[in-house]
C-alpha cells in the first residue's frame, strides 16, 4: 500500500514538473474571439498622416521628446533606402497604422501570425514564452507576448493583449518621426460587429512608449473591416518614400 | 502510521495543486468582469486627428453622398457668428469629434439600486448624452428629434454597446458636413487598463455612402474634469434677422484651400468613398507631391493651430 502511494506521489510530482503548456489548453482552442481572416484598413482618422507622406519636419499629434526633433528634421528617405532601412516605417510600433490588409492565421496552436501586405511584414504573437537562452537580435517586428483577456462565463467575448519589445529603431510616421530600440508597444485587439449585418470590425488600441523619443505614450486605435477572402491581398515591398 | 499520513496528505496536496494548475494554465488568462467601471472623468488623448486643421472645406476620411457633399459645400461657418446660432452646439457625434474629455456618472434606482442610466455631462458646445440602461423602449420614429437624440445601451461581453437615434438634422464635422435626422449612431465603449476607447459608427442613408467610423482614446483622470462655463451668446457683427451666411455649392471660395495647403488630392478632401481604402494610396502614388518642409507649428503645440491662408 505504501509503495503504491509512494509511486503515485512520484508520478504526480513528475507530472507537476512538466511544463505548464503541456497541460494547458492551447491558445487557439480557447480563443474568445476569432481574429483569423483578412482585414482591410478603413482610414477615417489621421488620413493626412497615413495615406500620404506628410511634410518633412511635421510631427503634430505625436508627443515627441526634445531628443527626437533633430532626428525628425534630419529625415533622409534616400539615405534610408541606401542603407537598406526602407522598412523603418513598417515596424511593430507603426505597422497597424499603415494602410493595407492584414491576414491573420494560427501558425501553431500557441502562435497567432499577422501578415501585412503593405511592406510584407510578419508579426508573431506568442502565447507561450520563448525558451531561447540568449537575447534575440532586434527586428522590425520585435518579439510579441500575447494573452487572452476573457470575460467570465456565462458571458462570451474578450480581447487580445499583446506586448511587443526588442524592436529595431523605426519611424512612427513615414516622414521620420522616430522610436528607439527601447520602445515598447502594448496593444489590445477587439472585434465588434457592425450594426445591421454590416460585417465585423477589428479595433487595435495601441500604446507606444519610448523613454528616448517620446515624452508621453503615443496612443492610436486604427480599425479594420473584415473581408470575405484574400482576393484583394496585394503584397508590396517596403518603401522609404511612399 | 506517520509515514502513511504524510504520503496521503502529499497526494491530496498534489491533486489540489495539479487541478488548480490545469484550470488556470490556459495561455495566461486574465478574467475580466462582464462590465467595467464606466463612471469617472476621462481625459481626451489628442493623438488622433479627425478635424485636421479645421479649414472650411475638409471632408477627409468621410464617404459622402453627392447630396451630402453639396450641402457641406454650401455651409459657411459664419453661421456660427449669428446670435441665434452661437450656442446651437453640436450633435451626439461630437462626443468623439470634439476636443473635450468625458465626465460620466451613473444613475441608479434609489429603491432597487439597479442601474438606470449613464450620463455624459455636457460641455460648452455639446449637450451631453444620457445612455438609458434600464431596457426602456425606443420612442416612436415620429417622436421628437433632438440634438442629443435618444440613446440606449447594454453590456455585451465586457463592452458597453449603445445606439443613438432620434437626432435632429445636424453635423458630423464642424466644417458643415451634415448628418440627417434619419441617421443612427452605434457606440462601443472598450476599457483596457486606464484607457477608454470609444468607437463611433455613424450611418446616414441621406448623406453618407458608408458609415463614418471613429475611434478615440480617453485616459482615466485622477482628478475630476472641469468644463468651462456654458455658452453665452454675444454680438459678433451680425444682426438678428440678417440672412444666413452660405455659399452656392459650386462657388465655395475655400474649396481648394486644404488641397493647396498640403498638396492633397481634391477627391480625398471632398470625401469620396474610394479614398478610405488602401487601393487609393496606390492610385495616387505617382502623382502625389509632398508639401514643402514644415517650418511653423510642426509639433504637438500645433495640434489646434488653425492653418489658414488669406481669405479668398
Amino acid at each position: 500500500m505504501r509503495r503504491k502511494l509512494l509511486a503515485i506521489v512520484v508520478v504526480m510530482f513528475a507530472a507537476f514538473c512538466v511544463p505548464a503548456s503541456v497541460h494547458a489548453q492551447r491558445a487557439r482552442d480557447v480563443a474568445p474571439i476569432d481574429l483569423t481572416g483578412y482585414w482591410v484598413s478603413y482610414v477615417t482618422e489621421n488620413w493626412r498622416y497615413r495615406m500620404v507622406t506628410p511634410a518633412k519636419g511635421e510631427y503634430r499629434r505625436i508627443p515627441v521628446s526634445p531628443a527626437g526633433v533633430p532626428i525628425i528634421n534630419a529625415w533622409d528617405p534616400v539615405a534610408d533606402t541606401r542603407a537598406g532601412n526602407q522598412c523603418k516605417s513598417y515596424g511593430a510600433a507603426a505597422i497597424m497604422n499603415v494602410p493595407g490588409r492584414l491576414h491573420i492565421t494560427w501558425q501553431d496552436a500557441d502562435t497567432l501570425r499577422v501578415d501585412t501586405d503593405a511592406g510584407t511584414q510578419t508579426r508573431l504573437f506568442r502565447f507561450t514564452a520563448r525558451t531561447s537562452s540568449s537575447a534575440a537580435k532586434p527586428t522590425w517586428q520585435g518579439e510579441s507576448a500575447a494573452r487572452w483577456e476573457q470575460v467570465p462565463a456565462p458571458e462570451k467575448g474578450g480581447s487580445l493583449r499583446v506586448v511587443t519589445s526588442n524592436m529595431r529603431p523605426g519611424y512612427l510616421r513615414k516622414n521620420g518621426v522616430p522610436y528607439s530600440e527601447r520602445a515598447t508597444v502594448s496593444e489590445h485587439v477587439d472585434v465588434t460587429s457592425l450594426p445591421d449585418g454590416g460585417g465585423e470590425l477589428l479595433l487595435v488600441t495601441t500604446v507606444v512608449e519610448d523613454p528616448v523619443y517620446l515624452n508621453a505614450p503615443y496612443i492610436t486605435s486604427p480599425h479594420f473591416k473584415r473581408e470575405p477572402d484574400g482576393s484583394k491581398w496585394e503584397p508590396t515591398p517596403c518603401s522609404s518614400t511612399w | 502510521m506517520l509515514v502513511d499520513l504524510v504520503i496521503r496528505r502529499s497526494v491530496l496536496t498534489l491533486i489540489v495543486v495539479l487541478v488548480a494548475r490545469v484550470a488556470f494554465a490556459q495561455a495566461g488568462p486574465t478574467v475580466l468582469p462582464g462590465q467595467f467601471e464606466f463612471a469617472g472623468s476621462w481625459a481626451p488623448i489628442g493623438t488622433e486627428d479627425v478635424q485636421n486643421d479645421s479649414v472650411p472645406v475638409d471632408y477627409l476620411g468621410l464617404a459622402l453622398t453627392d447630396e451630402g457633399r453639396t450641402r457641406a459645400l454650401s455651409y459657411d461657418e459664419s453661421q456660427k457668428s449669428m446670435v441665434e446660432r452661437q450656442c446651437q452646439g453640436w450633435g451626439a457625434s461630437y462626443a468623439v469629434l470634439g476636443p473635450f474629455g468625458l465626465r460620466i456618472s451613473r444613475q441608479s434606482d434609489p429603491t432597487t439600486n439597479r442601474l438606470v442610466s449613464y450620463t455624459i455631462d455636457p460641455w460648452e458646445d455639446w449637450n451631453g448624452m444620457t445612455i438609458w440602461m434600464d431596457g426602456r423602449p425606443r420612442p416612436s420614429e415620429h417622436a421628437l428629434h433632438t440634438q442629443a437624440g435618444f440613446t440606449t445601451g447594454r453590456w455585451e461581453g465586457g463592452v458597453l454597446a449603445a445606439r443613438t437615434t432620434h437626432m435632429q438634422v445636424g453635423f458630423i464635422r464642424k466644417t458643415g458636413v451634415p448628418l440627417s435626422d434619419q441617421a443612427t449612431i452605434d457606440w462601443r465603449f472598450f476599457r483596457h487598463d486606464n484607457v477608454l476607447t470609444v468607437l463611433m459608427v455613424a450611418r446616414d442613408p441621406v448623406y453618407l455612402v458608408e458609415p463614418e467610423i471613429i475611434s478615440k482614446g480617453f485616459r482615466l483622470s485622477q482628478t475630476p474634469l472641469d468644463f468651462r462655463d456654458p455658452c453665452v451668446p454675444g454680438y459678433e457683427g451680425r444682426e438678428p434677422g440678417d440672412p444666413v451666411p452660405h455659399f452656392a455649392a459650386d462657388e465655395n471660395p475655400f474649396v481648394d484651400e486644404f488641397v493647396k495647403l498640403y498638396n492633397l488630392p481634391r477627391e480625398a478632401v471632398l470625401g469620396y468613398r474610394e479614398t478610405l481604402y488602401p487601393e487609393y494610396r496606390k492610385k495616387i502614388k505617382d502623382t502625389y507631391v509632398p508639401p514643402p518642409p514644415c517650418t511653423a507649428d510642426c509639433g504637438v503645440a500645433g495640434n489646434f493651430v488653425r492653418r489658414r491662408g488669406p481669405t479668398p
